[in-house]
């Protein structure tokens, strides 16, 4: 038996075919959701992909948060069925409050697409369990909004309780606080983070890593267990 | 213009006396005498709309296209082609039923009035035209030239010009996989941006533009239509800039990415449904061009009520209507019955969508406005008929001195210091440097199939997941050297993106052209853009690879300076299968370093006779399309079977720009030794044609060389990867650090 993975589409949505063919690589099977459809077609997990919903002429994920979708994956999410967030979709899961803190343009107002060296620093989460703590690793990072933000009390936390779950190594590439290039919520089944997992998964295509391979064989590995 | 009384057909045959704004729009008096005779009237306002923006130099290629058939009557014999010129773009063949589309064109003038916005529309047209043949965009590319890399207007241009490709690309969801970016005081006032896209289909969904079928209706749908960008074709992109002249600015369109990804998605959800019969984009002359090439292309006749399009701006006339270039529309033929599922998918995406005509079985292009007939002419005489000019064009009279004024005869440097003292001078030159923070503002990684991006030789692209069939592309224009001998220039170009194609282990295929040039009113630089094209169009017949389609860009010039001749030349290739492909970078320590073709003393139009003495004058590198056609050859052989694990295409700067870069990229060093028969200046710096540097396992190099030998293609030892230097034996050594610090500081330092 295989899990099923769902990758919502938005208007705007830019890898969602690329983040199928990640779930397909790890060996589950996706399932392609649409925004203007609330049921969730009973995936056991959601990724919400990278791109610009909606031009991100508002704000990164301002809009797409308020989906019909959104509806049902913010109620599963607190449920505690397992949701990631990539780029675009990071900033979404901030703007629905499913994780702390927000994305500000980056600090040298350029977009930027670079091979990004990252320390995974939780490895107990949903969608991590294949890495180790500790574990760096190379993941393709490409943004315009990419700044992450948070109150000090709210930094101070996430930091006390070991939920920035990945670090940028080396170089910030967006001026980000504490280096975050990724976090969790308190139950682990919600994870957000810039980069791009799902464009590290073959050797011959982009960077030539498979470095992000692990978010999807983590899941799989969760849902078939459980 | 006048808008009371309505100027209705009847209204303009009652009142032939009327004098109407011809001039300002763009056309010659001889021009205009033409419609008259046509329409047998003076035409409406509407119909002046329409025939001067068509019949502009941008949309009717009025001085080029007499040149331009060479491309079709010179056309080597090909199995690939399954579209050629004249299309939205030209389609090739690369097997396993795939088809892929290609084109390259030109947004120079926009982008040098607004280069944001000027460079994201650019991007946008060039992507509608791939889908509107039916195909999905797959990649772009961006060939691109500036003024003097420290000029303070370079800095107001190139990162507006930088930042509108990404904002509207990476918004696309479209992978940038290559270009160029080149530096030179002759692009001052008129950048050239020109942005290439590549698309990918089955045979079986190829769609043209064309409407047949009476009764089909005509939806426009996309964007709504505004008062911008009226009159770019006609008045921004065919006349040379002028300071006497009011701001052009309003001209400019404005992009909208987002609408433009809804106006993809949902467009290849139409065809997939097999619900569309001909298709149009709107770029240049907007619906103007739309209604006429669809008309004109197809059986009938077309009536369209313009009351029905969808306006941002109520208070627009007829006329504005016609001719603006509000981005991000197209226009469907669509038989009756399938009419509403098309407006369900569009409704679907959130895209607006309206009938606004019909496909007639008469021979008419009729446009009606609150139920009266504005425009009533024979489409064919708008979009097909309009003007050719045999401009005339004369060798300038400065040609001889220039090439007279010969590089090779340039001080060289006498002993190893100086050498790597211009080494170091050369690869941080702002040509020569590495572009990082320009390529790192595009997306190389979307969609998932990006095997190879820049500063690889040719950007590639997997599109078939099981059997790794792959395609390649590359874009190459020198302007000295087409300054110094145009034919020959314009060769030089094709043969160096033919040979980046092959260097990365791809078979090249076809080729689009944009040709960017100064003003055809010149008789001088109408010599240049004759000889370029016969060179283009020679050079595409010996090498069998077609020039499938391609764009113009005239009247790059300001005041009497003239651009360099600029053609740029993109080069599709394919790869049976991508595992195979040939990185440029240095893998692995110990290889073996070999040098393919002829090395000879040829300094004119180099990047070290630029960097090193600011001179440009003597003969281009010689071409032997030949010895192209076999390096290529051997280039694809020795990626297939497995024998070099890098390559690098030797171009501008060289042999050690070359290995500079191949060294930089892998993070492994190598030790050269100067050959037999070449002095280390010429061996270092010469930029003879028909060269590449490869790295062979030393397992491998028996067979390599002896597949070389048989093939009698000249390979040359020339040295080992290794260590983190570059050293040149018994002349100079240096270390990575210096050469990446030098190669990479530049740019960022000019413009960040």
């Amino acid at each position: 038996m295989t899990a099923r993975i769902g990758v919502v589409t938005f208007p705007g949505s830019l890898d969602d075919r690329d983040t199928q063919r990640a779930i397909r690589v790890a060996g589950a099977e996706p399932v392609a959701l649409w925004h203007k459809d609330k049921d969730l077609k009973q995936v056991d997990a959601v990724v919400l992909c990278g791109g610009f919903s909606y031009g991100d002429y508002l704000r990164a994920g301002a809009i797409a948060r308020f989906s019909p979708v959104m509806d049902t994956v913010i109620d599963q999410a607190r449920a505690g069925m397992p949701v990631l967030g990539i780029c675009n979709g990071f900033q979404i899961l901030t703007e629905a409050h499913l994780l702390p803190g927000g994305m500000l343009g980056n600090d040298h107002l350029h977009f930027i697409c670079r091979d990004q060296k990252l320390r995974v620093e939780n490895a107990d989460t949903a969608w991590t369990t294949d890495y180790e703590a500790g574990q760096e690793i190379h993941i393709p990072l490409k943004n315009m909004d990419g700044r992450y933000v948070a109150d000090r009390r709210t930094l101070d936390e996430l930091e006390a309780e070991g939920r920035v779950a990945f670090r940028y190594l080396d170089f910030n590439p967006n001026g980000s606080l504490n280096d975050i290039a990724g976090i969790t919520n308190e139950a682990g089944n919600v994870v957000g983070l810039m980069p791009h997992p799902e464009h590290a998964v073959e050797s011959l295509i982009g960077t030539g890593r498979t470095d992000g391979l692990p978010f999807f064989t983590s899941i799989l590995k969760k849902l078939v267990n459980a | 213009m006048s808008r009371t009384p309505l100027d209705t057909v009847e209204h303009a045959a009652a009142t032939p006396d009327v004098e109407l704004p011809w001039a300002e729009l763009g056309l010659k008096k001889d021009e205009y005498e033409r419609v008259v005779e046509i329409l047998g009237r003076r035409p409406t306002g509407a119909e002046l709309a329409m025939y001067s923006v068509m019949w502009s130099e941008h949309c009717s290629y009025k001085s080029s296209k007499v040149h331009l058939r060479q491309f079709g009557e010179k056309a080597p014999e090909s199995d690939a082609l399954l579209v050629g010129i004249g299309e939205n773009a030209g389609v090739v063949d690369v097997g396993q039923g795939y088809a892929v589309t290609f084109k390259v064109e030109s947004h120079n003038h926009p982008s040098y009035v607004e280069p944001y916005q000027g460079a994201a529309t650019g991007v946008g047209g060039i992507v509608r035209d791939i889908i509107a043949m039916g195909a999905r965009p797959v990649a772009v590319v961006d060939p691109l030239r500036f003024g003097a890399a420290d000029h303070p207007d370079t800095k107001r241009v190139l990162p507006g010009v930088v930042a509108g490709i990404g904002g509207y690309g990476n918004c696309l969801g479209l992978p940038n996989i290559g270009g160029e970016v080149v530096f030179d005081a002759c692009y001052q006032g008129n950048p050239l941006v020109n942005a290439g896209a590549i698309g990918v289909m089955r045979h079986e969904d190829i769609h043209l533009a064309k409407a047949s079928g009476a009764g089909n209706k005509v939806v426009l749908y996309g964007a709504r239509t505004g008062g911008d960008g009226i009159g770019g074709a006609s008045i921004l992109a065919s006349e040379t800039f002028d300071d006497a002249k009011p701001s052009k600015r309003p001209a400019v369109q404005v992009g909208d990415p987002f609408q433009e990804k809804l106006l993809i998605e949902c467009t290849l959800e139409a065809f997939q449904e097999k619900l569309v019969v001909g298709i149009q984009d709107l770029g240049a002359a907007g619906l103007s061009c739309a209604t006429s090439e669809l008309a004109s292309n197809g059986s009938g006749g077309m009536r369209v009520t313009l009351d029905d399009v969808p306006l941002r701006d109520s208070t627009l006339s007829p006329e504005e209507i016609l001719m603006s270039e509000s981005q991000e529309r197209m226009c469907a033929v669509v038989e009756p019955d399938k009419v509403d599922r098309f407006l369900e998918i569009c409704d679907k995406w959130d895209v607006i969508a309206t009938v606004i005509g019909e496909v007639t079985d008469g021979d008419r292009l009729e446009i009606f406005w609150h139920g009266e007939k504005i425009v009533d002419v024979d489409p064919r005489t708008v979009a097909h008929e309009g003007p050719t000019y045999e401009r005339p064009y004369a060798r300038p009279s400065w040609q001889d001195e220039l090439q007279a004024d010969d590089a090779n005869k340039l001080p060289r440097p006498q002993n190893g210091e100086e050498l790597k003292d211009q080494v170091l001078k050369l690869v941080a030159s702002p040509n020569q440097a590495s572009k990082q923070w320009i390529t790192q503002q595009y997306d190389h990684f979307v969609q998932g199939n990006t095997v190879l991006a820049q500063p690889e030789d040719s950007g590639m692209i997997r599109i078939d997941e099981a059997s790794g069939l792959g395609v390649a592309i590359a874009t190459d224009g020198n302007g000295r050297y087409a300054k110094l001998d145009p034919y020959t220039g314009a060769q030089l170009a094709l043969a160096e993106a033919y040979r980046n194609v092959a260097t990365t282990g791809a078979r090249p295929l076809a080729v689009s052209d944009c040709l960017n040039f100064g003003s055809p009113e010149d008789p001088a630089v109408m010599w240049q853009f004759a000889e370029a094209v016969r060179g283009l169009a020679d050079g595409c017949k010996q090498l069998g690879t077609p020039v499938t389609g391609g764009n113009v860009s005239l009247y790059n010039q300001t005041g009497e300076a003239a651009i360099h001749p600029t053609p740029v030349v993109a080069v599709l290739g394919v790869i049976d299968d991508v595992a195979r492909r040939t990185p440029v970078a240095f893998q692995e320590e110990g290889q073996l370093l070999y040098l393919l073709g002829d090395t000879r003393e040829e300094f004119g139009g180099s990047a070290w006779s630029q960097v090193i003495h600011d001179h440009l004058g003597g003969l281009p590198p010689k071409v032997d399309l030949e010895r192209e056609r076999l390096l290529g050859e051997i280039l694809i052989s020795a990626s297939r079977d497995g024998m070099i694990d890098s390559a690098h295409d030797l171009s501008d700067g060289g042999l050690i720009q070359a290995v500079v870069e191949s060294a930089l990229l892998g993070g492994k060093g190598a030790r050269l030794v100067v050959p037999d028969g070449l002095d280390a200046f010429t061996f270092l710096f010469s930029e003879s044609a028909g060269r590449a540097i490869v790295a062979v396992p030393r397992s491998e190099e028996v067979r390599f060389n002896d597949m070389c030998g048989a093939r009698g293609l000249p390979a040359t030892r020339i040295g080992v990867v290794d260590g983190d230097t570059v050293e040149v034996q018994g002349e100079f050594s240096l270390p990575l650090a210096d050469l990446r610090e030098a190669h990479e500081g530049t740019i960022p330092a000019l413009l960040a």
